[in-house]
């Protein structure tokens, strides 16, 4: 057990803050990522984490911390996306793409005139892969509280939102604001991208959102079951994460450490591959539109 | 800015740019532009992995696209629904690779801004030993598309025919795929490996909206992809701002150009069919 | 000596016995319709004949002469122009009409496929005969269903094919398309002397043209000239349950007993 937990570990200040973040970045993804499967728009969120990387590179370029540039880049997004609506299924990845490209051309921009300007490198580093290990203790209570709001919000309007992923017309049917629900919950996902994007990187962030989802969604019955699945396969892989992050100084190459986001991203996708073991009898619920992009209104 | 060290820039860039304008033209066309998104991320864990292990940057850029290309083609079922199929699968291991580059930088001794430049591109100051393995790469992924050219049109156009003809889609799909790791190989290092992507489509979906003529369409794509090329490190040159800032503009500003022109243009008035006299 | 012939042809897919002992045969210039409610196994037919599926039992013969499957194959690339349901294809695709024809010519060789003047005068003779020269330079994905499954018909006519085979081409059509793309088959089987072979769920649309009616049902067919096959007996016979077979105003209404 004590090649689990080196050293260090438990008494570490940098690591108790992660773990902390680590917790509230897995259950916030956990959860909104099951409607983002649900709702088969993997690509949307995958697309807002490309986006909140121009965010954070601009928020480093201005020197504000990157959490912020992240969510004010992923809410934007999300609204434009929104607004946008659904268009042809092949005309909006082309579409989304391009769009994407402009903004990580932008993203670079900024990277390389925030390194001029503050003389440091490495920024590329943590706001691409993720920075768990150096956030800075006053930023903690916003995280929590952005993650607990969003939380909040997917809690309330959980069963309206299941209904409009499951069929929007039925939903509109029945009196339901199907477009208002819709930003609600992208304003959710932008949150939870961003928090992902602290923890583990912009780029890498889509894994927290869909792998645990996607696991949880082959093994539980009900949508329910899944969120919690979910959040708990989440938080495994993340402070499992950690944890190894932390005991990897004491592996070659000695002193260097591997990075978190490696490790989480790996230990997401054998979950998701070990899903796959046992043949499941009964199929889990799924929307008609998993797999298919459909809009998000 | 045409100095003789710069000369192979401009080679370079011109090679790549053309590959990745014929490329991204039977990616749209096919509809796997999602391939076009996930192989330059294994091509940056296999530059990062090569970077660590100290050799050429060449071996794992081809190894690790080509590996990527061919699990997708794998993973991926017969016909055009193949997306539906396994979008998380393909979608972590995409993300997988970009945490092994991650990795594999970390554990080396890339200084950032090698990191940046495998993402983001670096075309300044190539050497005129790399032009050559570009340059010869460029001239096989190239041919391989020539060769291919109608195949490819028929699988993409008519599956169920080409099938009835005897060729097989799976074939064409994982023949393209690897093509595509060839040119990604070729372009990740100058153009970095998130905007491979504005490369290859950007030109590729603005051409086809211009023109309906296939071959024409075609070339448009390798002429603006060049453009584009071009453009972008010319200012980059006077700025020092980033390649891959401007290609990513510039990629987009064309796209748009084209979607412009397209919704502009007359749309074809209904032609009432020729009666048929029974 | 008949052009087709299938002879006891049984297919099993996935464990289940899909069809059994379908027996029937298309002289040089017939119209023929395998018709049969959805999941009958048209579509398992139409894939024997082009060789894409293996048969469990009996024999296809082209010509008179058996084939395998593998050689069926080869042998079919020439004789059969087969046209898909539909086109895959988005609006943007840079595909005219008659870049969608010339594939018919050499769509499966290698290489690029230089323009030339017999190219060009065999691609417009083609859209002629389906009457879609009109169109011939449009984006083939704006063009209406009717449009676009004539382009597809030029496209398998261009080969000079002994064959016409169409895997359900009024699906998704309005009446209007329905009937012109009938009228263009009827037409190419009578002055062209080419073989039709289509399957349909609806035989109306098809009762003037068609010669004879391959009925599939219940895992097995009748064929034969559509009065003798369709009769309420012959098919209570098919499907194994009673049905009843109503003609009223010049249709055919297949309706289930009890």
């Amino acid at each position: 057990m004590h090649y689990l937990f080196e050293p260090g570990l438990f008494s570490s200040g940098p690591v108790k803050t992660a773990l902390l973040v680590g917790a509230v970045v897995a259950i916030t993804s956990g959860v909104i990522g099951v409607f983002t499967v649900l709702r088969g728009q993997s690509f949307a969120g995958h697309s807002l984490a490309d986006v909140a990387t121009t965010g954070g590179s601009g928020a480093f370029l201005i020197g504000v911390n990157q959490f912020w540039g992240f969510l004010a880049a992923g809410v934007a997004a999300a609204a434009v996306m929104e607004g946008i609506g659904v268009q042809r299924r092949r005309g909006r990845d082309v579409a989304t793409g391009v769009v994407l490209g402009a903004a990580l051309g932008a993203a670079a921009l900024f990277l390389y005139l925030g390194t001029l300007k503050t003389a440091t490198t490495g920024a590329s580093f943590t706001v691409l892969f993720g920075s768990i290990f150096v956030i800075s203790p006053d930023t903690v209570p916003a995280l929590i509280a952005s993650g607990v709001v969003a939380l909040l919000v997917v809690a309330v309007l959980a069963r309206v939102l299941l209904l409009t992923s499951v069929s929007p017309d039925l939903a509109r049917a029945r009196g339901v604001n199907v477009r208002l629900v819709g930003i609600a919950y992208l304003a959710a996902l932008a949150v939870s991208v961003s928090l992902a994007a602290v923890a583990i990187g912009a780029v890498l962030s889509t894994a927290l959102l869909i792998g645990p989802s996607a696991t949880a969604l082959r093994i539980t019955k009900t949508p329910a079951r899944a969120m919690a699945v979910s959040a708990l396969a989440g938080l495994v892989a993340t402070w499992l994460g950690i944890v190894l992050a932390y005991d990897s100084y004491y592996w070659p190459p000695h002193g260097r450490g591997w990075p978190v986001s490696f490790f989480v991203v790996a230990l997401v996708l054998i979950g998701y591959l070990l899903s796959y073991v046992r043949p499941r009898t009964r199929r889990a619920p799924r929307s008609p539109h998993e797999g298919v992009e459909c809009s998000p209104a | 800015m045409f100095s003789g060290l710069m000369m192979n820039t401009w080679i370079t860039a011109s090679i790549v740019a053309v590959i990745a304008g014929m490329t991204g033209f039977f990616a749209v066309l096919r509809g796997q532009t999602f391939a076009a998104h996930a192989i330059p991320n294994g091509a940056f864990a296999g530059a990062a992995g090569a970077s660590l292990l100290g050799i050429n940057v060449i071996w794992g850029l081809l190894v690790f696209a080509t590996g990527g290309a061919l699990a997708i083609g794998a993973l991926g079922g017969e016909g055009r629904d193949r997306r539906s199929r396994n979008d998380v699968v393909t979608a972590l291991a995409l993300v997988l690779m970009l945490g092994l580059g991650a990795l594999f930088i970390s554990l080396g001794s890339q200084y950032a801004e090698e990191t940046y430049a495998d993402l983001f591109g670096e075309v300044f100051g190539i050497s005129q030993g790399e032009v050559l393995p570009i340059a010869g790469l460029g001239i096989v992924a190239a041919a391989a598309i020539a060769v291919a050219f109608r195949p490819l049109m028929l699988t993409s156009a008519l599956p169920e025919v080409a099938e009835a003809r005897g060729v097989s889609t799976r074939t064409a799909d994982l023949y393209f795929l690897v093509v595509m790791a060839l040119a990604t190989s070729m372009t990740v290092p100058v153009v970095g490996a998130l905007l491979m992507f504005s490369l290859m489509i950007g030109p590729a979906a603005a051409a086809r909206s211009v023109t309906a003529r296939p071959g024409t369409a075609l070339a448009l794509s390798v002429v603006i992809a060049l453009a584009t090329v071009w453009l972008s490190i010319a200012l980059s040159y006077q700025t020092n701002w980033p390649l891959g800032f401007f290609v990513g503009t510039i990629g987009a500003a064309f796209y748009l150009v084209g979607q412009a022109a397209r919704a502009v243009a007359p749309r074809r008035a209904a032609v009432p069919d020729r009666a048929i006299a029974g | 000596m008949p052009l087709l012939t299938l002879d006891g042809i049984g297919v099993r897919l996935g464990g289940r016995q899909v069809l059994s002992d379908v027996t029937f045969s298309l002289e040089k210039g017939d119209f023929t319709g395998i018709i049969g409610p959805n999941g009958a196994g048209k579509t398992t037919l139409l894939r024997v004949i082009l060789g894409m599926t293996e048969a469990s039992g009996g024999q296809v013969l082209v010509d008179g002469e058996p084939l395998h499957r593998k050689t069926l194959r080869n042998k079919n690339r020439a004789a059969i122009g087969y046209v898909p349901q539909k086109l895959v294809i988005d609006p943007d695709m840079p595909l005219r009409a008659r870049d969608v024809v010339s594939l018919g010519l050499d769509g499966h060789r290698l290489g690029f496929g230089f323009p030339s003047k017999q190219r060009r005068e065999l691609v417009d003779a083609a859209l002629a005969d389906v009457g879609a020269d009109g169109y011939a330079d449009a984006r083939v994905g704006e063009l209406s269903g009717g449009e676009q499954q004539r382009v597809l018909i030029a496209h398998a006519l261009i080969s000079r094919p002994k064959l016409l085979l169409l895997d359900e081409p009024l699906a998704n059509l309005d009446l209007r398309s329905e009937q012109e793309i009938v009228t263009v088959l009827g037409k190419l089987a009578r002055e062209h002397e080419i073989s039709v072979l289509l399957s349909a769920h609806d035989m109306n649309p098809l009762l003037a043209v068609m010669d004879r009616i391959v009925y599939v049902a219940n895992g097995h067919a009748a064929s034969g000239p559509t009065d003798e096959v369709v009769t309420s007996e012959g098919l209570t016979k098919l499907y194994g349950h009673h049905v009843d077979v109503v003609r009223v105003h010049g249709r055919v209404l297949v309706v289930a007993g009890d």
